[in-house]
């Protein structure tokens, strides 16, 4: 039995195996379907300081081994979640994990100082990288100010673990990388969901009601490796990979790219328990191939 | 109520007609069926269809069980599937004796009789007859008559048309007038005098909305069950919502597929 337990920038976890913001709902949705206090950590929906509404229907369209969203951060703000999902999720035996967005670097901070009050939330998971809202989101996450802007905001009023989610929407992901290591971030995780499109050539019309979406899945699984590589080689902070991941192997491939950790968001989708499964997974590969923990084998590819 | 990963062992399987299948399965574990109400739906797993990656949500068209007897022997669920696409073509491909997985029970249902309001129309269109065989069973159990109201393109269109009758009465619409009445749901004369506590819709959009007015008109409470594209199937991606007038955007897949339509924004 090889040692799982990962650390990222002091947030402790049984194995490096979470779940991805925006797939996974509080936890609770799952708790029939699969142990989640198996799982490493649970990064619960995006979550703003005004109640959103997101984007009319439809919102997904399915793709080749993955799929578009353009669900547009629905949530009830920060402050029903403090008071009525908070009590629901804080006993849960796993890291929870709030995933963080706004429109102005402002709302950012003002959003995280509130989820700082929270004692059982160990981390934030500032999502700069939303490609579905007009204002905010993935605005600041394609430029090396934009991105700062916000971090440096957040880092003056967050004292845990602050993580960032880079957009892979952008020309140099690992520049992205470095600015948000400089404002302060703890780790990084990448990739949110790449800018996609559909169109039902029948109706002659977009599928989505905004027209474009993220797109997720299997499929985007080489570009998130692709990236993880080169941030895990420009940073020193921790890097948490995902994209497409939905099997064990798939995660070790990230973790040998340099991931510290990984996330698996659409799959969940398809199999309920893969967080689990991933993690038992790599459990055998570390001892089938004689690793004692690991971070033995974290960016260890040639 | 609880929802359960289960694979199931293909007990039944038969193409009904070119665009149709019906499917039966039993829990391959020996397990029991979890609970399960009319309206709710499954998950479905589709194998072997690189292009399929996401589950296909699908109504419980039936369960039987065998009351009797502590154990599973007999208890089946069924789905009636339509063949829209790639997905549901590859699950009419399932043989007797392979393996579907599925995550079920799924959503709210319909809304049982009461003895103050007895009288429910159960009204579907197309492969949206599907929930309501089982619907009209608990109702049958429960001591209330259902009556069905089911249309389709052309007798093709309406299947299983025996195990309704054995419910209660059914009337029949089709378009082409090749089985009961000729026309839509909402042309049929049972209308005239209709005398019902709610009606239960299932079907295509444009007939569910046509059959909503109709209940508004007449003042007859009104409950739909919609098909929105899902992801998980469980209200976790947010995929699926419709707008509602009190709660906004709301999971179809969590807080329905079955609402009553003065909750809907419909412009009806
Ligand atoms: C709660 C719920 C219960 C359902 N119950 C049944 C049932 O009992 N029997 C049954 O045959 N079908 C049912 N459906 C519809 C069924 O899920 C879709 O027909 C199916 O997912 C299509 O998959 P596909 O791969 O065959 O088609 P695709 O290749 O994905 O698409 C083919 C065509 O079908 C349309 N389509 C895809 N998904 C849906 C959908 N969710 N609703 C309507 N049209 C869709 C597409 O727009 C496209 O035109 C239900 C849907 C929901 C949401
Ligand atoms: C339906 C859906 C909703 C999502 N919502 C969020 C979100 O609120 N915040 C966020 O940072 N990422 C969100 N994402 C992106 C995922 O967390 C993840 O970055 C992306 O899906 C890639 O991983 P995957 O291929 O394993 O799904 C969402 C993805 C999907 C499919
Ligand atoms: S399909 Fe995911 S929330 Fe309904």
């Amino acid at each position: 039995m090889a040692d799982l337990r990962t650390n990222i920038a002091g947030l402790q976890m049984q194995n490096p195996v979470m779940t991805a913001s925006g797939t996974f709902g509080y936890g609770i949705e799952y708790a029939d379907l699969v142990d989640i206090e198996k799982i490493g950590g649970i990064i619960v929906k995006g979550t703003t300081l005004q109640p959103r509404q997101g984007n009319a229907y439809p919102r997904m369209a399915e793709t080749p081994h993955g799929m578009l969203n353009c669900v547009g951060l629905q949530n009830k703000g920060v402050d029903y979640f403090c008071k009525n999902i908070y009590p629901q999720i804080k006993d849960i035996d796993t890291n929870m994990i709030v995933n963080v967005s706004g429109n102005t670097p402002e709302d950012y901070a003002e959003c995280a100082a509130r989820v700082n009050e929270l004692e059982k939330i160990p981390a934030i998971e500032l999502n700069i990288s939303c490609p579905n809202v007009k204002h905010g989101g993935m605005a600041f996450g394609t430029t090396c100010e934009g991105a700062a802007s916000v971090v440096s905001a957040v880092r003056k009023v967050y004292d845990k673990t602050l993580i960032v989610k880079l957009s892979p929407n952008v020309t140099s992901v690992s520049d992205i990388a470095l600015a948000v290591q400089d404002a302060g971030a703890d780790a990084v995780s990448l990739i949110n969901t790449l800018m996609g499109m559909a169109i039902d050539a029948e109706r002659r019309k977009r599928v989505l009601s905004i027209g474009t979406g993220g797109m997720s899945g299997p499929a985007v699984k080489p570009v998130a490796l692709r990236m993880v590589y080169e941030v895990a080689h420009a940073v020193k902070v921790p890097v948490i990979g995902l994209g497409g991941i939905s099997c064990a192997t798939d995660a070790i491939e990230f973790l040998l790219a340099g991931a510290s950790a990984v996330q698996i968001g659409t799959h969940n989708f398809v199999d309920p328990a893969i967080t689990v499964k991933v993690a038992q997974g790599i459990n055998e590969y570390l001892d089938r191939h004689g690793f004692a923990s690991v971070a033995d084998i974290v960016g260890t590819v040639e | 109520m609880k929802k359960h990963i289960i694979d199931l062992r293909i007990t039944f399987a038969d193409r009904l007609h070119p665009r149709y299948v019906l499917i039966k399965g039993t829990p391959a574990d020996g397990s029991r069926l979890p609970e399960m109400l009319p309206g709710q739906f499954a998950q479905l797993k589709v194998e072997g269809s690189p292009e399929t990656y996401l589950r296909r949500p699908i109504s419980i068209h039936d369960v039987t069980s065998d009351t009797v007897t502590s154990t599973n022997k007999g208890e089946e669920v069924s789905f009636l599937i339509a063949l829209a696409g790639k997905g549901t073509r590859q699950l009419a491909t399932l043989k007797v004796g392979d393996t579907l997985n599925c995550i079920i029970p799924l959503g709210r249902g319909f809304s049982m009789p009461t003895t103050d309001a007895p009288r429910i129309l159960l009204c579907g269109g197309g492969v949206g007859i599907a929930p309501l065989l089982l619907m009209g069973r608990r109702m049958k159990e429960a001591g209330f008559e259902p009556t069905f109201l089911l249309g389709g393109r052309s007798a093709g269109d309406i299947l299983r048309l025996s195990e309704y009758e054995a419910l209660g009465k059914v009337y029949v619409t089709t378009e082409d007038g090749s089985m009961g009445e000729q026309g839509f749901v909402t042309q049929h004369s049972l209308w005239d005098n209709a005398a019902f506590d709610r009606i239960a819709v299932c079907g295509p959009m444009p007939m569910m909305k046509a059959v909503a007015r109709l209940a508004k008109e007449k003042a007859i409470d009104c409950e739909v069950s919609l098909e929105n594209l899902m992801a998980c199937g469980i209200g976790a991606c947010l995929c699926c919502v419709e707008d509602t007038k009190e709660k906004g955007h709301v999971c179809v897949c969590k807080e329905g597929p079955v609402f009553n339509i003065n909750e809907l924004k419909w412009q009806i």
